[in-house]
């Protein structure tokens, strides 16, 4: 009797326990600027993010369990950043996607690593990767490579005009323009100016004045849109005339409203758009049925989610060490294309192509 | 020498901002020994309402430059005042006759609460507004530069100019004028002489509010973007103005406003953008320390 009692109770305790694992959802975040004068970067991830894991959830999730979204507010802010991190730990996160800026995204990955916390970021300045961590896949390419193509554009399209290389002494910015700068002396076009500014100012006429009387027609800057919009609309101001060559932070439309609705002089260097992928086209209706435009990281994000799916399903496991195997071995087919990624995390196909602004849309350029 | 007519001119369309808000700093400080850090705030706030009114009139089709940039101003000013006569009203008043560092806490605390105020409300994306002013003269071309002096740099100047001369009319003049200095000289004895202490503080925040928000009018229209933390750094600014001016001082405020203008201007564009904060501070620091009281300031005399 006490027996038979002892066995029911046991199934029962079994099956309770079965029917939790299987119901209890396993969390995934993404963290970015979702406050802040990069809010609207921060959006983008989650429109992305919000849309992959609808659809993974609607296929009936990953190995079987469905996925929660948290969603992390760093604000760009690289203590915050970290704050953030020691929170999602705390939460058992099975996966990260972010964080967005690289200042935040370098402090904040190594919490994530010493957690083993699987991210997957689409930060570009090389000391994401470059530091070796485990747990970190990038997907956007990285600044030395970005700042490749866009300082070889340079001195190949302006050869002979005077080129200004301007940061705004960020992680990201300075990075960016460094690799400019240092790819345009290797095309032979030596930068004729090398100025820094302090991002969140408002006034920015000293160095449009300088820009101006040194006869600087070209800029490349490193940096977010806020800062470059004050810079154009100031030039516009001042009478200078300036092509500006940008980041990939420049693929966000609030550059054109905060430019006061013109930014056709703005070229900037981005992943390819995936929104021509053909692959991605049946994502990219469904997103623009829901009345959202899969602009900048909106895919990315997506992408990032398709990635955890997919290593987790080939892994067969949610637990770390298997997923890192499957993500460094695996090949990934994505809304951004096919992905694999080399020893330190970066992915293999990053290139990187030249977009111009035209209104409210931006096209490639040769 | 082209560019650095140019440079002058863009020192002084900033320093007459930095100005405009120091004068607020530097009027409350005088006649309650404190300072107010909400004020910057006080200034972002009017920049929020200067752009939602701008935003109201594209939508009702007044096209007219001059007539919207005038109902921007007054309604602006009225909204603005009234911001800081409650901030006064709630966070300065209670507090009067305690210690002296009461009410400077409580100042921090209600900067933080403006910012973050807005940041709900308003969203903290960055808010903008088409160019109203376009356009400017050329004056002279030399070396190939050409000094270019845009009307919305021509408008501030001018305002500035003309607001000055009111409020110094205002000041040594008017009978409040008088009231507003009576305080300032000895409380007390104002109050025994009849002053009503409390309405004339109330006003001269209020009067402070107004001109922080004629310079939020100027900035929205020159600059076109605005966010809810430009209270931070122009407050900053503003009070490092105030104090090398000479805090208490009205003129002072103006000049050191107009000089750290010109030094933001001129060290950008001839040393470098990169360190001009660190410019600003350090002559900051220097004047302070062979003129402690500021370029205009009068030592303070402890009355015994």
């Amino acid at each position: 009797m006490n027996n038979r009692f002892f066995a029911v109770a046991c199934v029962a305790a079994f099956s309770v326990a079965l029917s939790g694992v299987a119901s209890a959802d396993t969390l995934v975040a993404i963290a970015g600027p979702m406050s802040g004068q990069y809010a609207s970067s921060g959006d983008q991830i989650r429109k992305g993010a919000e849309m992959a894991i609808a659809d993974i959830n609607a296929k009936g999730g990953v190995l079987g369990q469905k996925l929660d979204l948290v969603i992390g507010d760093d604000a760009c802010d690289p203590k915050q950043a970290v704050a953030v991190a020691n929170q999602m730990v705390n939460k058992k996160i099975a996966f990260m996607h972010g964080h967005w800026c690289s200042s935040s995204t370098i402090p904040a990955s190594d919490v994530y690593n010493e957690a083993n916390i699987l991210m997957v970021t689409v930060s570009t300045n090389p000391k994401v990767t470059d530091r070796g961590l485990k747990n970190l896949f990038a997907i956007a390419g990285r600044d030395d490579q970005q700042g490749q193509v866009a300082g070889a554009y340079l001195a190949e399209k302006f050869k002979g005009k005077k080129i200004a290389v301007v940061d705004d002494k960020s992680a990201y910015g300075k990075g960016l323009a460094d690799e400019i700068a240092k790819a345009m002396q290797a095309g032979k076009a030596a930068p004729a100016m090398r100025e820094s500014i302090t991002a969140g100012e408002k006034d920015y006429s000293g160095l449009v004045t300088k820009m101006k009387s040194a006869g600087i027609e070209v800029m490349a800057y490193g940096g977010y849109p806020a800062e470059l919009a004050l810079i154009l609309r100031q030039a516009q101001q001042a009478g200078l005339k300036l092509t500006v060559m940008g980041g990939d932070t420049m693929s966000n439309a609030d550059l054109v409203t905060a430019a006061g609705g013109n930014a056709d002089n703005v070229l900037f260097t981005f992943g390819p758009d995936a929104r021509k992928n053909p692959a991605a086209a049946a994502v990219v209706k469904k997103f623009r049925d829901a009345k959202i435009e899969p602009e900048g990281y909106v895919l990315y994000a997506y992408a990032a989610f398709q990635l955890f799916d997919q290593a987790a399903a080939k892994a067969g496991s949610l637990k770390f060490a298997d997923l890192e195997k499957s993500m460094r071995a695996g090949k990934f087919n994505t809304v951004i294309g096919h992905i694999e990624f080399d020893a330190k995390g970066n992915s293999k196909a990053p290139a990187f192509v030249v977009y111009r602004w035209k209104g409210s849309q931006y096209d490639t350029v040769k | 020498m082209a560019s650095i007519i140019q440079q002058l001119i863009n020192g002084l369309t900033l320093g007459s901002i930095y100005g405009l808000i120091a004068i607020g700093y530097t009027m409350v400080y005088g006649i309650i020994g404190m300072i107010n850090f909400a004020h910057g705030d006080i200034y972002m706030v009017s920049a929020f309402i200067a752009v939602t009114c701008f935003t109201l009139l594209a939508a009702a089709g007044i096209s007219s430059v001059p007539l919207a940039l005038l109902i921007v101003l007054a309604v602006t000013v009225a909204f603005t005042s009234v911001f800081g006569w409650s901030v006064e009203r709630t966070a300065y008043r209670p507090l009067r006759g305690s210690t002296r560092l009461a009410p400077l806490i409580s100042s921090i605390g209600m900067s933080i609460f403006l910012q973050n105020m807005v940041q709900v409300t308003q969203g903290a994306r960055v808010k903008s507004i088409p160019p109203i002013i376009t356009g400017g003269i050329d004056l002279f071309t030399r070396d190939g530069f050409n000094v270019h002096l845009a009307y919305s740099q021509i408008i501030i100047v001018m305002v500035t100019v003309a607001l000055m001369a009111v409020f110094t009319w205002l000041i040594t003049q008017t009978s409040f004028g008088r009231q507003q200095r009576a305080c300032e000289q000895d409380r007390t004895m104002a109050m025994l002489l009849g002053i009503d202490v409390d309405r004339t503080i109330s006003l001269t925040f209020m009067i402070g509010a107004a001109l922080a928000a004629v310079a939020g009018v100027l900035v929205t229209v020159y600059y076109g973007v605005i966010d809810f933390y430009i209270g931070f750094g122009a407050g900053i600014k503003a009070f490092t103005a105030a104090v090398l001016g000479g805090i208490g001082s009205l003129p002072g405020a103006m000049l050191g406003g107009l000089v750290i203008g010109l030094i933001e201007a001129f060290w950008a564009a001839y040393l470098s953008a990169e360190y001009k904060d660190v410019a600003t501070f350090s002559i900051l620091i220097l004047v302070l320390m062979f003129r402690p009281n500021g370029l205009l300031g009068r030592p303070e005399v402890e009355k015994v």
